[in-house]
């Protein structure tokens, strides 16, 4: 996979979904020793390149990085390129000069991991892009999902929220069913896609109680609620009593049933305070297997070999 | 019954790639399972002879191949002093210096060191040590999980071709090869009769009793009738 | 001037529903006019003429498009009137209607005098300019219409900048009639759209892009046919992009209303899928639809629901449109690749050759009141040739517009316009280029 793009969950098989996973199980070990650095991309660059600003993904990717030996610069730029007046095509031959092993890309708009991705010679690795995908998000859940369950296959996923503007739920649903489980999506309907179980493959509901009933896994997305509240739905008060997860809830769910979050938690929003600390919800899980499974695609594709 | 099928060989994998077209090969078995056993125990008085303390010994097995060596070893150095040394698992792929520009980057394996290995003498089991590299990678792999006393290389066949300046404190066998020879380990797993049975891919060894050992010399015939 | 016999094509001519086999027909050009039009197989006596043989191709009136971006005056590093009037001619086109959206926006007669003197010095086609509906294109005030059209503007429109405000666009219809022009609707209800960038659908979900739900046009054309009725005007609506809104447009026509439509050369061959890899050539207003929505436009222009192919040609600089999906400038390059591509429509039996010269040329000509789309004696001499199975690649780097923001751009395309005639002069031949300024 050296020098290969890691776009999106929809562009990858099964078999590299697996191959990723496998990786990221034996990087787990190196986050456990004392000295956690092995010399792999001793002398290879990574670029973390973030048009968005979101300190857990690049500081998980930086950690990645660094652990195993690679130089990781931050560039962060913030603004559209229109208001810099400075192309994407620009942005992406200026990186390409500085010739880096792998960029890592963050962007409010879905895309733009795509269209530098043709440009570059090195790997793009997208750190999401838009409402469009989070593949390394949905990679570290599959990943925790593993290991919590010992298999993905048969499981029942349930993910409630902001269907529309995720792009967590969408690259979860399309790995969850790649590896053989079934996706249930749920949240009130100005926040789910059009055609959504048609376009995306999974069971749609708007009553949180029949979408969780039998559920093995339950993925609360974070919602924003400066943007929405008023639009999608009329109060953050209605939507947590409506879509908000507490034990009481959680009971419809089976009863070894694990809760996830990609974080940060809006408490007594989308889980309760209790839920969003101990077991069965497992988000620190997440964010520790968050950097092995970064460490897992940087091992695997950075170099500048595939174009 | 095997659980591992024999042709799963544990070998040293330098090179994963497969040729598209296999040349004619001749196959000769140069260690049976008896001689392979007999080495073991003799490398096992070796180490208790030239260890000063045994009960500071800690064997660390390099995978694939190192594993059910150095579980052999552990039984016959228990039987030997009464005290069965610590036994790690030690991966050397990200310590590899051939990590490619290209193709792919090799699947990693599983590294497991139970202890600190501070003041230690460690003893690496490998099964087939030809250009040193491996031993190389799995010494600087080693320094990151402390400061042993001693470093000590147990190998099962030394063959040759070293291109590094690493040398086998304990070998089984020293077998001449050319180095286009494939040189291949076989050790077949068989389910401990008090096995768990349990699933998972990183079942652990204590579920497994170690059977039927080989190791054969793969040459390539027509490399063999070249100019030299 | 000198006199030019086309001889040896078929001559396509829907004014008056000939089409003649090859070699049947012979058309004869003397002074800007059709002087012969022989169609009973004597010869035209070769003294004096320059001969243009047509073997291979169809002989048809020159092409109209109702609806370009010609970019001048104010961004003229876009497309000005001579790249765009150069492209118009490589296409077939012999008259292209210009929007409003320029800067400063046509909505004075000064800036129609404007655009009409500089076409006349440097665009080979001839150029027919649209004035805004509104001063400013803000949706507010009506321009002064019958000054305008005085000016010599064609018809009325803010396009792009919808009029929202339904009761301007009441007032607007009504006085339209005044000044007895068409008036064209970009049909788009602009809270509903939002920052709607693809069609909503499953593309627009599996992308994550913000959807623009056909709902969005739909209800805007439904309001404009509403006041069309109200008003008696006539009311023409661009780029029809969804089958609700052909529904509506042919209840509407059944119901006896002055409304027109057109649909572009993109909508008719190419869907939301072609998104799928965020090519931001594929970014237009409205968007690229569905099949399904595709496969009712091809019906409605076959069945004369839609009146004519229109190119909305929209040409931006390949910097303005390197930058994220949302971000890019709605609008593709149509005029040199419109006949090529909506040749699929004959080759897959929608249209015959005939139709299809209809809807691209003598359709255009009734719905903007122009002289033209006829190869009449006593017409004026805009004549296109058209090799329908010649294939070319087009790379628009080579091309004439000064933009490159095409979906076709690298594409192997079949039918190719081989020479274009405007008042009687040979202007364009695809092996020399352009003759005459």
């Amino acid at each position: 996979m050296i020098g290969r793009d890691i776009l999106g969950i929809e562009d990858l098989s099964r078999e590299d979904i697996d191959t990723i996973l496998e990786t990221a199980e034996r990087m787990q070990e190196i986050g456990n020793r004392e000295v956690k650095k092995v010399p792999t991309l001793r002398g290879r660059t990574v670029i973390n390149l973030f048009f968005e600003p979101s300190t857990r993904t690049q500081t998980s990717f930086e950690i990645a990085g660094k652990r195993l030996a690679a130089d990781v610069v931050n560039f962060s730029v913030s603004g559209s390129s229109v208001s810099k007046r400075e192309t994407l095509l620009d942005t992406a031959k200026t990186l390409d000069a500085m010739d880096p092993d792998a960029v890592v890309v963050r962007h409010k708009v879905a895309g733009v991991p795509h269209r530098l991705a043709k440009v570059l010679k090195a790997p793009v690795i997208n750190a999401g892009d838009g409402a469009h995908e989070h593949p390394s998000q949905a990679l570290l859940d599959m990943l925790t999902v593993r290991e919590q369950k010992g298999r993905i296959e048969g499981l029942t996923i349930t993910i409630i929220g902001d269907i529309a503007h995720s792009r967590v739920a969408r690259s979860n649903i399309y790995g969850f069913k790649k590896l053989g489980a079934e996706v249930r999506v749920a949240g009130p309907p100005t926040m789910l896609p059009a055609d959504v179980e048609k376009s995306l493959g999974v069971k749609a509901y708007t009553n949180l109680a029949e979408a969780i009933e039998g559920a093995d896994v339950v993925m609360a997305l974070r919602i924003q609620m400066e943007r929405l509240e008023g639009a999608c739905f009329p109060s953050v008060r209605e939507y947590a009593a409506t879509f908000g997860l507490d034990r009481a809830k959680l009971r419809y769910a089976k009863e070894d049933a694990i809760v996830m979050h990609p974080g940060p938690v809006n408490r007594g929003v989308e889980l309760s305070h209790d839920l969003a600390d101990d077991r069965p919800s497992v988000i620190l899980d997440q964010v520790r297997n968050g950097v092995a499974l970064r460490m897992a695609l940087l091992y695997l594709v950075a170099g500048r070999g595939g174009h | 019954m095997p659980i591992t099928p024999p042709s799963a060989s544990l070998q040293e994998d330098r090179n994963p790639a497969v040729p598209a077209v296999m040349p004619r090969q001749e196959e000769r078995v140069v260690l049976d399972n008896e001689s392979i056993r007999r080495a073991l125990i003799r490398i096992a008085h070796e180490i208790v002879e030239s260890a000063d303390g045994t009960e500071r010994l800690y064997l660390v097995a390099i995978p694939n191949g190192g594993v059910p060596l150095a579980r052999l070893l552990a039984d016959n150095l228990e039987s030997l002093t009464g005290l069965r040394p610590p036994l790690g698992i030690l991966d050397t792929t990200l310590y590899r210096d051939d990590l490619s520009t290209r193709g792919s980057r090799p699947l990693l394996r599983r590294t497991e060191m139970p202890s600190s290995v501070d003041d230690r003498v460690v003893v690496l089991v490998e099964d087939v040590v030809s250009t040193g590299r491996t031993i190389r990678a799995g010494m600087d792999a080693l320094m990151d999980f402390g400061r042993p006393s001693h470093v000590r290389v147990v190998a099962l066949v030394d063959r040759g071709h070293r291109e590094l300046p690493i040398k086998i404190d304990y070998v089984g066998k020293n077998i001449p090869t050319q180095p286009t020879d494939k040189v291949v380990f076989h050790a077949v797993q068989l389910p401990a009769p008090d096995a768990t049975g349990s699933v998972g891919r990183d079942q652990s060894d204590e579920d497994f009793t170690i059977g039927e050992l080989e190791l054969v010399v793969r040459s390539d015939s027509e490399t063999l009738e070249g100019p030299e | 001037m000198s006199k030019i016999l086309i001889r040896n094509g078929r001559f396509l001519d829907p004014s008056t529903d000939t089409d003649l086999p090859p070699g049947a027909g012979e058309l004869l050009i003397e002074n800007g006019r059709v002087v012969a039009f022989e169609t009973g197989g004597n010869p035209i006596p070769e003294e004096g003429t320059e001969i243009l043989d047509a073997e291979g191709a169809w002989v048809v009136p020159g092409l109209i498009d109702v609806h370009a971006h010609l970019r001048e005056p104010g961004q003229e590093y876009k497309e000005d009137l001579a790249s765009g009037g150069t492209a118009a001619v490589a296409g077939g086109f012999t008259q292209v209607a210009c929007m409003a959206n320029t800067a400063p926006v046509n909505d004075d007669p000064s800036v129609t005098k404007y655009i009409l003197d500089r076409a006349e010095k440097e665009s080979p086609a001839k150029i027919r300019p649209i004035a805004a509906a509104t001063q400013g294109l803000l949706g507010e005030v009506m321009t002064e219409m019958v000054a305008l059209k005085e000016a010599g503007a064609i018809a009325f429109s803010d396009d792009g900048a919808t009029i929202s405000d339904a009761a301007v666009m009441r007032r607007v219809l009504e006085y339209s009639r005044m000044a007895d022009a068409i008036v064209i609707v970009h049909a788009e209800d602009c809270a509903l759209r939002g920052a709607g960038v693809v069609n909503e659908g499953t593309v627009s979900t599996k992308l994550g892009l913000p959807g623009n739900p056909a709902a969005a046009e739909e209800i805007m054309v439904a309001r404009d046919i509403r006041l069309a009725a109200l008003t008696g005007a006539k009311l023409h609506i661009a780029h029809v992009s969804t089958a609700g809104a052909v529904h509506m447009i042919r209840k509407a026509r059944e119901a006896g209303l002055l409304v027109t439509a057109e649909v572009t050369p993109h909508h008719l061959t190419l869907t939301d899928e072609d998104t799928m890899g965020f090519d931001t050539s594929t970014r237009v207003a409205p968007p690229l639809r569905r099949q399904t929505d595709v496969d009712a436009l091809r019906r409605a222009l076959a069945d004369g629901t839609i009146d004519v192919i229109a190119t909305d040609h929209a040409p931006h600089a390949s910097y303005e449109k390197e930058v994220e999906f949302t971000e890019a400038p709605p609008g593709m390059l149509g005029l040199e690749t419109a006949v090529a591509v909506c040749l699929d429509l004959v080759r897959d039996g929608t249209l015959t050759p005939i139709e299809f010269i209809r809807r691209l040329s003598t359709n255009a000509a009734g719905l903007l009141s122009l002289e033209g789309g006829s190869l009449k004696v006593g017409s004026v001499a805009d004549v296109a040739l058209i090799e329908p199975n010649q294939e070319w690649n087009y790379d628009p780097a080579r091309g004439f517009s000064k933009s490159r923001n095409s979906p076709w751009a690298g594409q192997s395309l079949t039918g190719r316009v081989t020479a274009t005639i405007v008042d009687g002069r040979l202007i364009y031949d695809h092996e020399r280029g352009v003759l005459i300024r």
